[in-house]
């Protein structure tokens, strides 16, 4: 597969253009598993052919992707597998989409989710956002659509972003190839552990809640010691989730 | 132990329930808002130049206003149409010429040069091959060139400013607004259509969605359509109109299907899957100048090579079914012409004919082997010469010769006109079938989907069939 990067990352020490190699669907052997979750049309499959080399169709209209696709690349000679999840607004609700989205994130455990948001529409976004922060740990906040940004006047300032999400942020303009090494380079140091990530956990709860949340997720510790995101499921029962109750009793969580 | 520590959990949780009271979704959703207004605050610097809003606002008030979103609707169909009409009947005679009239002929000699016996030759090269070149020669030149415009519709972001002026009909109805966006899929593939109703959240109006898709006529039928409205009702008036009036019968089938849609989503509604209209969100997504080359470049290998490669997969089984049955005799007559003239009754009463419900049963693999099975069935029962002869799928390089072939198989205005109806209204292809059952996983509805529209087929031809041998 073709290696054609043009912004000016493909010259800078940072990043190894030579380790990059499109692998399309080829997916065996892995060694990471990479989740591409964001609000629909903010061009996550766009992304994800730009890492593959794949050609996933994209159109401009939200809903496009409704089953997961998945290809892979190789990076400094580690494989990614990479999974195109379908665009959702939040993972609270049950429509089949969501929960494809959803289910991947929380049962697939993937290595690093890039969480793919548009740059124009950052707050609403940021919605999804702090929801897939609850489950998981190891996120990057790929930044897209910058060009439309640019052309609407909005600046963002990344690494306040970066510092209140707790995770590394990468401003890419996916239609155009630009930011991709970044994206690359920051999705291996995630998966390698090389950055950790502290992502940010929702703050503006009410007390009562909090107290209850805090109380019922130390007690899901104490079963399940080994559970990552025991707040978040904590979240999940209190209302009432039963798709969530079957899986803590059939050990998939865990 | 671990069951039981899980009840310890969910005893706890319900108890828990009970102390926050049941407005906990609310306030976790207004805590999540509160998160992430504040760090957008922090990090998003300026956004107060809304020239492009403006710009995306000022286009979505003239093509999603109440006076002018539907003519423009129908414009851009038109457009698509007429661009996909008269744009392929270059490469398509080109393509005919190169598969039929050359390489058909020399696949014959290569045949008889090595001996092979008659019925392995007919076979293969009068019924396997002839039914993939005419595949390729009808439906490669407008697919080619009706999915990239369309795709770079869906680029630039129209796709949802249709179902944004079509979500008050759908409401109407009893049917979710996201409707519009598969029936939009459906215009390309019925089977793609049923797919994409996944993203329609309550089960009730995905179901409808997924019966009604088949009403959006399908790339199969767009061909079948294009021929008949060219040969029979461009003919009706002067030439300088034909083109006009031909363009006009498609467009009237397309938008009758979209009626037929409506009407059954609003039957369906309110007897089989009664329920309430749900409420969704809607984004209208900002329009983004497509990549022209990319896009160009995509849709010619996501989509249409896909669509090809599948329909010459279920043309090459069909193409030797054809020739099977015009070339087994039992008694003196063949298959063929023995179920034609069983057939011929029921057809009549249709204002159709034995023919054309053969092709039909033949074609339920794929939609787009119908025109040219009528014309060897055709040229079988009326025994004329002008076609390569029993079973041989064939096509002829003009219109006109076609006609002729088609007049003496006893069509009239009224059969072209029931043709053009029942290829909107009958069961949908074995593929759309499979895919309404695997993403259903129900027998009975599956039935449902591949029933109803043939029923109705058969009740409105029938009908156009009895007013207009009243009338006339």
């Amino acid at each position: 597969m073709e290696n054609n990067i043009t912004s000016t990352c493909d010259t800078c020490s940072h990043f190894n253009a030579e380790g990059l190699k499109k692998l399309g669907v080829n997916i065996d052997n892995f060694d990471f598993v990479i989740a591409l979750a964001g609000n629909p049309n903010t061009g996550k499959s766009t992304v994800f052919n730009s890492l593959t080399g794949l050609r996933q169709h994209t159109g401009n209209w939200p809903g496009k992707t409704v089953t997961r696709a998945e290809g892979a690349f190789e990076y400094d000679s580690k494989k990614y597998k990479l999974v195109d999840l379908p665009g959702t607004y939040s993972l609270l609700s049950t429509s089949q989409d969501e929960e494809v989205a959803r289910n991947f994130i929380l049962f697939g455990k993937p290595d690093v989710t890039v969480i793919i948001v548009d740059a124009s529409r950052l707050e609403r976004n940021l919605n999804l956002v702090l929801q897939i922060l609850e489950i998981t740990d190891k996120a990057v906040l790929c930044l897209n659509l910058m060009d439309e940004a640019k052309r609407n006047n909005i600046k963002i300032d990344e690494r306040s972003l970066a510092r209140d999400l707790g995770i590394p942020v990468v401003a890419t303009s996916a239609r155009f190839n630009e930011g991709i090494p970044d994206l690359i380079q920051t999705i291996s140091e995630v998966a390698s552990g090389k950055i950790i990530c502290k992502p940010h956990r929702l703050i503006n709860v009410p007390e009562n809640i909090l107290k209850s949340v805090n109380k019922l997720s130390t007690e899901i510790l104490k079963q399940f010691p080994k559970i990552p995101n025991s707040r978040w499921i904590a979240f999940r029962l209190l209302e009432g989730d039963s798709r969530i109750i079957n899986a803590l009793k059939a050990g998939e969580i865990v | 132990m671990r069951s039981k520590s899980i009840d310890n959990i969910i005893a706890l949780t319900n108890d828990l329930r009970w102390q926050i009271g049941d407005d906990f979704h609310d306030q976790l959703a207004e805590g999540i808002y509160a998160d992430a207004s504040y760090i957008a605050q922090n990090s998003v610097i300026s956004g107060d130049d809304k020239k492009h809003f403006r710009l995306d606002s000022k286009i979505d008030k003239i093509v999603t206003s109440k006076t002018w979103g539907f003519p423009i609707m129908f414009l851009i169909l038109g457009v698509i149409l007429w661009l996909t009409i008269e744009g392929a009947n270059y490469p398509s005679s080109m393509l005919a010429n190169i598969l039929l009239d050359n390489l058909h002929p020399w696949f014959k000699d290569l045949a008889s040069s090595i001996g092979m016996p008659w019925w392995l030759d007919g076979f293969l090269i009068d019924g396997v091959y002839l039914a993939i070149a005419w595949v390729i020669a009808v439906m490669l030149p407008p697919m080619a060139i009706f999915f990239p415009l369309f795709t770079l519709l869906e680029d630039f972001g129209y796709l949802p400013r249709v179902a944004f002026n079509l979500d008050y009909l759908f409401k109407k109805s009893g049917a979710h607004g996201k409707q519009a966006l598969t029936m939009s899929m459906g215009f390309g593939c019925n089977a793609a259509g049923v797919v994409a109703t996944r993203i329609i959240d309550s089960p009730r109006e995905r179901l409808i969605a997924i019966i009604t898709n088949n009403f959006s006529l399908c790339n199969g039928r767009w061909p079948t359509q294009i021929l008949i409205a060219t040969i029979f009702i461009g003919a009706v008036v002067p030439d300088s109109l034909s083109g006009i009036a031909s363009l006009s019968a498609v467009l009237g089938i397309a938008v009758l299907g979209i009626f037929f849609m409506f009407l059954v989503s609003w039957g369906l509604s309110r007897t089989m899957l009664k329920g309430e209209v749900s409420t969704f969100n809607l984004e209208l997504p900002p329009y983004r100048p497509p990549r022209f080359w990319k896009t160009i470049y995509t849709s010619l290998i996501d989509r249409t090579l896909i669509v090809l490669w599948r329909a010459i997969i279920f043309a090459a089984p069909a193409g030797a079914v054809i020739w099977l049955i015009s070339n087994i005799f039992i008694g003196n007559e063949s298959i063929a012409s023995w179920t034609i003239n069983s057939l011929d009754g029921f057809g009549f009463l249709l204002g159709l004919n034995g023919v054309i419900l053969l092709a039909y049963i033949v074609a339920i693999p794929a939609n787009e082997i119908v025109i040219p099975t009528i014309l060897m069935l055709t040229v079988l029962v009326t025994g004329i010469t002008g076609g390569e002869g029993a079973g041989v799928m064939f096509e002829l390089d003009s219109a006109s010769e076609t006609s002729n072939i088609l007049r003496a198989g006893g069509w009239t205005l009224l059969t072209a006109i029931n043709v053009m109806l029942f290829s909107l209204l009958h069961n949908p292809c074995s593929t759309t079938i499979y895919t309404i059952y695997k993403e259903t996983k129900s027998v009975k509805w599956t039935v449902v989907a591949s029933i109803l529209p043939i029923i109705m087929g058969f009740v409105i031809t029938f009908l156009v069939a009895q007013v207009w041998r009243i009338l006339s």
